[in-house]
């Protein structure tokens, strides 16, 4: 399997300009300049059927051709870099290692849509990324690559790379345009869409790091080729980070469509001391899990939807036999309750009152009707807010209870978890899980 | 001056609110109710906008902070492979709980939610900056010696 972006990933090794020249770059940016129009490029993502890979799925190219040109204001290109999904650290690898490639991305997606600034919102945490991206700006501005009349032809680019503060909530893009504005990152009503009414109240193209990464590929080798590498409607490879109780945890690139279980067992190196696998979060902490019999799937957004859950961001978190659902559970949803910015009730509420049954069902104290109320707090959590995080957390929150229902009932009866005793010995001859 | 360039990158003076506040953070250590009141008046905005991002976000810090800091995960990934047991052994040695610092400001424990490392869990933070994992206890007594 050819890699892309991931055969930049060398440990320690950050591939900035002199490397990145010498392995061909800059190349595609250069062709669009020379050989297209802007409405060329927006074509030619149509056909290659490139997703947006933070986690909605929605389709590139046609995202952008829903940006208004001529309506007097500019328009701004928002880099969601704010990677955050639980599961979820590709990005994390791609401005590490190859910095050179997202730029040369977002400049071919600046000329696509007219836009002549652009911001890199990065999370805060990513220190590393951060110093190692800015540096990399820093010699795309030295070599005439971003700026004025960038590649000397008379196109104008500037790039800003603005940090987070430590926010989930601003990996949703419109809570990540009211932080770029200097506010709490609270979602914004939708519509309008940002591409209409984005930053700063102007057409705003939002795309996440991977996705602009895969641009520079197009171009050069062509849509329809970008288009067969994977699954029907479902361009191209994507990174998926993989982790948990697999051997090999990391990121992986492989074509969409890919199974889980070649995912997990080929890829990965199977379950750590050959254990059984118990279930699987396919697409980052958001989404609904699978058990064990469920993992001969395609992994891209249509196939996953239509199993009920979704390919989210790519994160692939791989839980063994010795995983306690309850405990697992609790821990998702405490991060839901933690990152739920509080603005609307049925989120700020719901998020906490699941963490607190959860946490007492887990400390021994469950109560006879608690699964019927989390899966009724599931009912009224989602779709019902302005932004998707409470969707985001109603999704495990459904499946957990519901496909390990006997193990949820044990442990609100008995007060304790039905692996206790395998626990308790392990715990003695390793370091252990939950 | 450094804020002024900050400012110059944005269109608005107020999109410069964050780097603004990590440059004061990054010299002073932690923001004070009367830094906050300062950067209200520099950025012409109300002090409630100022106060409203600081608590909002969790990266700032309006105490004085512990010379080493401690950020240990505790979501999925790193509570599968062992977080809790390195923030329970992190506790022990220092005599503190999570989000607290011990008495001679050393140091200071917090648990904090996914971090975009879990190939490394368990993993931790060591002091706004580098990541470390797969912690081990023993690499957490190396940390604290």
């Amino acid at each position: 399997m050819e890699k892309l972006i991931s055969k930049y990933f060398i440990p320690g090794k950050t591939s900035f300009l002199a490397d990145y020249l010498a392995d061909g770059g800059y190349k595609a940016a250069r062709t669009v300049f020379e050989k297209y129009q802007p409405k060329d490029v927006v074509d030619l993502v149509k056909q290659s059927n490139l997703r947006g890979l933070g986690g909605a799925g929605f389709p590139c190219g046609m995202k952008w051709s829903f940006v208004p040109q001529n309506t007097g204001r500019p328009v701004y290109l928002v880099v969601n870099a704010d990677e955050g999904e639980p599961g979820t650290f590709k990005d994390k690898y791609i401005m590490y290692h190859t910095p050179h490639l997202l730029i040369e991305g977002i400049i071919i997606t600046a000329y696509a849509n007219n836009v002549h600034k652009a911001y890199i919102y990065i999370r805060g945490e990513y220190v590393e990324p951060y110093e190692k991206l800015k540096k990399a700006v820093e010699e795309a501005y030295a070599k005439g690559f971003l700026g004025k009349n960038i590649f000397g032809k008379g196109y104008d680019l500037e790039l800003v790379i603005h940090r987070g503060a430590g926010a989930y909530i601003c990996g949703e893009e419109t809570g990540l345009l009211e932080s770029l504005e200097g506010k709490k990152g609270f979602p914004r009503l939708k519509p309008p869409f940002p591409a209409v009414v984005g930053l700063f109240g102007c057409p705003t193209v939002i795309n996440n790091v991977e996705t602009l990464s895969y641009v520079p590929f197009i171009v050069n080798r062509g849509a329809e080729w970008f288009a067969k590498l994977g699954s029907d409607k479902n361009g191209g490879l994507r990174l998926f980070s993989v982790s948990g109780h697999v051997k090999k945890p990391g990121v992986y690139e492989l074509p969409l469509g890919v199974s889980l279980r070649e995912i997990i067992y080929e890829h990965a190196g199977g379950i750590r001391e050959d254990r059984k696998l118990k279930a699987v979060v396919p697409g980052g902490l958001s989404a609904a899990i699978f058990t064990a019999d469920e993992i001969d799937v395609g992994m891209d957004f249509d196939q996953l939807r239509n199993k009920g859950t979704m390919a989210g961001s790519g994160g692939v978190i791989v839980m063994d036999e010795t995983t306690c659902m309850v405990k697992a559970l609790l821990a998702t949803m405490r991060f839901f309750a933690h990152e739920s910015c509080g603005q609307c009730s049925p989120c700020r509420e719901g998020t906490g009152w699941v963490h607190r049954i959860l946490e007492r069902i887990a400390k021994g104290g469950g109560r006879g009707k608690d699964i019927e109320t989390l899966l009724d707090i599931c009912s009224f959590m989602g779709g019902t807010t302005i932004c998707a995080l409470a969707d985001g957390a109603a999704m495990p929150l459904r499946s957990y209870p519901t496909k390990f229902r006997e193990e949820f009932e044990y442990h609100v009866r008995e007060g304790k978890c039905d692996l206790d005793l395998v626990r308790h010995s392990e715990r003695e001859a390793r370091r252990i899980f939950i | 001056m450094k804020a002024d360039a900050l400012v110059a990158k944005y269109e608005t003076k107020r999109a410069s609110i964050l780097e603004v506040l990590r440059l004061l953070q990054e010299h002073y250590g932690h923001i004070t109710l009367e830094m906050e009141e300062a950067v209200a008046q520099y950025l012409e905005l109300p002090a409630i906008n100022v106060r409203e991002v600081m608590t909002f976000y969790s990266l700032f810090y309006s105490e004085p902070k512990a010379k080493t800091r401690f950020h240990v995960c505790r979501t999925l990934t790193c509570a599968l492979l062992g977080g809790e047991e390195m923030v329970k052994h992190l506790q022990e040695k220092l005599g503190i709980k999570a989000g607290q610092k011990t008495a001679d400001g050393k140091f200071s424990i917090e648990t904090v939610e996914c971090l975009g490392a879990c190939e490394i869990a368990p993993m931790m933070q060591l002091n706004d900056k580098e990541y470390i994992g797969p912690l081990t206890k023993e690499k957490i007594d190396a940390l604290i010696k």
